[in-house]
């Protein structure tokens, strides 16, 4: 007998197997996680053998497979919410709940733990609690919260202050001052005709505001080309590179323009669905999302066969996996499997979701086009610099006085965002996430741009109180919890890195792991599957280079040192013996 | 007359549509692998294959041969890496294979001796990975599992039983068994299944039938596995 929350989600899904992500996020919303019966009952109803419903269900961070509380309290953990005290808030919450992190409360009422970068960086501490984001997260809200969770307090009855997030938009140029209404993109690009829209953006020079930079026009063109039953527009709205979040504030102050932008690619590739998958982190901007898609269907613009070619769009919800930024791994997540990337070619442009040919852009990217559409590719050309047309929208975060979202036409120098966003005594600028490159003081002349600086935006700055040590730990455990698994270079090789900083940040370390970690750099870039493995080490390689000295702070000598603790090892004998007087020790020296 | 690319020097020929391994394969040479076999679609999971082509790393199980390729296979330098993914593939599971039943007939054993992989240099990752004995026929033993997910694609593409699948994300990955219970025993898994029979290290094995063939006198005990390759041709 299927419960009658779960079949009302099942059949709000057409019992289809493709939208198994959306079935069990939905389900865990109703019954609080996802237990043995219930996926057999998911599984069943969609007719899929259930050892691929469990498959897609173990993958994903926020789908539970066991009862985790009716709390779940998930603190931030970029290093960006920890320079913001996190970490010891995250303790002294737990402390007032009697728990330890990662452990479920004995009555199953609470548990507090970590989660990947919720993208509030320029808010922080932030923590998801039920998958809703809270930010500025202080000792006093942490105490209130405890409060809340032990009388039991649902949390739509929270202050709703907390649940309150900023748009921080610090600078303003042609993208975020678009002054388009809904619709005005659009009409201009129907004048120009598939044909010669696509013409106006391979004219602008847009690229992929990813990070890779790939050209749209010729995208759209391929995807156009492509033959194939249906074809399909998705927004990667995933934006889980730790340290951006322009994407957060695109789609809650430029919503529309996201949505159009969409509607233009489908009517250049000859698409007449979009999908725009949201990360599971943005959960609380579905409702918005969604009133702006029903407000575009009531004005003609999606839905409508003549003002909008009969384009729709439908949102779909990640579930806590940054590898699903890439965007094979995104169709494969949009199709109801674990976010693993395919193999490539064939490139989604021929094969994509549901095998059909493919464009996949990034909201900015998407956003962009709206411009384009309008004012033509010229008048975009124009802005930037020669290979990189346009604007970019920057995350910063850190150590700067004014947090926020800075847009800039292409080639500002790193020097001139840090003095806009009010940085002294910087020592570092990691750029674009933890997948990019660490820039020290003498680079700060760079510019921003593919030819110089590429980056999906985020732009994460360190000042000289900060140990850049821990910088590289925050990525290198990131990487290791985000990995998916697939391929043996990057699934094993990020655990050897966490493993390698853990014994140099317990003081056990020698030059020989610092080697180690080289070594599996050079591995896993070029042997990993994708761009998350062959990217991992990036910024560890760049800081190992640049802030050695970090690194070596942390090692007893610069010659041989055991990993091995001799002392610690008798610990174990000491507890069984009662024993901790000196005899039971090992002196330093022998 | 078929096309030809260029592997560690020599003209190796093609036809249309064949990916490296497969016409090296043909033509009797051995680009070491795990998760690729001949009889199922290729999987590119394991990077053995891995090889350079003009320059380029790909794996070779995935990429499609072209005309004039020059492809790197055993160098020094892909060599090295194929070790460090062995080492890697041992240090994460828990492979004793002095007491392993399947010693001898185990592609990652064999490969790991083709290559001279002396130590596995990093430290033990010890997981621990309970074995699944409650079938009748098959005892399922984890603590080997490479996640080459051949017997996936056997279960999924030949049996039509999709008993197996991975779950679970990066280090934490694990085989999982198509039944609520977990088990092996409660799935329609049989021993005459082709997954039965496809994977490359002990995970799955018959049971009743060990060391019924002394190690010493198994398949790779004889002869190295690159010969096997060229013996098969």
């Amino acid at each position: 007998m299927i419960d009658t929350a779960l079949a009302t989600v099942l059949d709000r899904h057409r019992r289809d197997g493709t939208r198994l992500m959306q079935i069990l996020r939905e389900t865990q919303e109703a019954l609080g996680w996802l237990s043995p019966d219930t996926l057999g009952d998911i599984a069943s109803a969609i007719g899929w053998p259930r050892v691929r419903v469990e498959s897609t269900a173990g993958f994903y961070s926020f789908f539970h497979t066991r009862p985790l509380g009716q709390y779940r309290v998930l603190f931030s953990d970029n290093i960006t919410d920890r320079m913001l005290g996190s970490h010891e808030l995250m303790q002294a919450l737990c402390k007032k709940l009697w728990l330890e992190p990662g452990r479920v409360s004995e009555d199953g009422l609470v548990s507090v733990d970590t989660t990947s970068c919720t993208g509030l960086c320029d808010q922080g501490p932030a923590a998801l609690v039920n998958y809703r984001a809270i930010s500025q997260l202080t000792p006093e809200r942490i105490a209130a919260m405890a409060d809340l969770i032990r009388g039991k307090v649902p949390l739509a009855e929270w202050p709703t202050e907390w649940f309150h997030i900023e748009d921080n938009i610090r600078r303003r140029d042609a993208l975020l001052d678009h002054g388009l209404a809904p619709g005005e993109a659009l009409t201009a690009a129907l004048a120009r005709g598939p044909q010669g829209l696509l013409d106006e953006i391979k004219l602008s020079g847009l690229r992929g505001r990813g990070g890779a930079g790939f050209s749209t026009g010729l995208k759209w063109q391929s995807c156009r080309d492509a033959p194939g039953k249906e074809h399909y527009v998705v927004c990667n709205a995933d934006e889980g590179e730790p340290g951006t979040f322009k994407d957060r504030v695109l789609l809650t102050t430029c919503a529309d323009l996201v949505f159009e932008g969409m509607t233009l690619a489908g009517f250049a590739v000859g698409a007449r669905k979009g999908l725009l998958y949201l990360r599971g982190e943005y959960r609380y901007l579905l409702e918005p999302l969604e009133a702006v898609l029903a407000r575009r269907r009531q004005a003609g613009l999606l839905g409508n066969p003549i003002a909008a070619h009969g384009f729709d769009i439908e949102i779909h919800l990640g579930a806590g996996a940054y590898i699903c930024g890439e965007e094979s791994a995104l169709i494969e997540s949009l199709e109801g499997r674990p976010g693993k990337p395919r193999i490539r070619p064939p490139f989604p442009v021929t094969h994509g979701y549901l095998d059909q040919p493919t464009t996949v852009n990034n909201v900015e990217t998407l956003a962009s086009a709206c411009l384009i559409a309008r004012h033509g590719g010229a008048w975009f050309k124009a802005i930037g610099t020669e290979k990189s047309a346009g604007t970019k929208l920057l995350s910063v975060s850190g150590d700067v006085a004014r947090p926020g979202i800075y847009e800039y036409p292409f080639g500002v120098s790193i020097a001139q965002v840090l003095a806009d966003a009010g940085a002294a005594g910087v020592q570092a600028v990691q750029i674009s996430g933890a997948a990019g490159n660490c820039l020290a003081d003498d680079e700060f002349d760079r510019r921003i741009a593919y030819e110089d600086v590429p980056t999906a935006g985020s732009f994460m700055v360190f000042d000289h109180c900060r140990d850049m040590f821990e910088v590289a730990s925050n990525f290198v455990h990131f990487f290791a919890h985000e990995s998916c698994g697939f391929c043996t270079p990057c699934r094993v090789g990020t655990a050897v890195n966490r493993r390698l900083m853990d014994k140099l940040s317990a003081g056990h370390g020698s030059p020989y792991d610092i080697n180690e970690m080289y070594k599996m750099h050079r591995l896993m870039q070029g042997a990993s599957h994708c761009g998350l493995g062959n990217s991992s080490t990036t910024a560890l390689f760049d800081m190992l280079n640049k802030f050695k000295p970090a690194f070596e702070r942390r090692l007893h000598s610069l010659e041989y040192e055991p990993g091995f603790d001799l002392d610690s090892a008798l610990s174990q004998a000491r507890q069984m013996t009662g024993r901790d007087d000196a005899g039971a020790h090992l002196r330093e020296d022998e | 007359m078929s096309d030809t690319f260029i592997l560690d020097g020599e003209e190796i020929p093609f036809e249309p549509g064949q990916t490296l391994i497969e016409a090296a394969k043909a033509a009797g040479k051995y680009i070491p692998h795990l998760c690729w076999h001949p009889d199922f679609v290729a999987h590119g999971s394991c990077k053995l294959c891995t090889v350079k082509v003009n320059g380029r790393f790909v794996s070779g199980c995935t990429a499609q041969a072209a005309p004039g390729q020059n492809v790197e296979n055993r160098t020094p330098e892909l060599d090295d890496k194929r070790r460090t993914l062995l080492q890697l593939l041992f240090v994460e599971g828990n492979h004793f294979c002095p007491s392993c039943e399947k010693s001898g007939n185990c592609a990652l054993q064999a490969t790991a001796y083709e290559l001279g992989m002396l130590t596995p240099h990093f430290d033990h990752f010890y997981p621990d990975r309970p074995v699944d004995a409650s079938h009748t026929d098959v005892l399922l033993d984890f603590n080997r599992c490479i996640m080459c997910e051949l017997c996936v694609r056997a279960s999924r593409d030949v049996d039509g039983k999709n008993v197996f699948a991975l779950s679970g994300r990066g280090i934490d990955s694990h085989l999982i068994v198509n039944s609520a219970s977990g088990r092996l025993g409660d799935t329609d898994f049989a021993a005459s299944d082709r997954a039965a029979k496809v994977c490359p290290v002990g995970v799955i094995l018959k049971k009743r039938v060990g060391f019924a063939k002394p190690i010493g006198a198994r398949d790779y005990d004889a002869r190295p596995i690159s010969q096997h390759v060229k013996e098969s041709r």
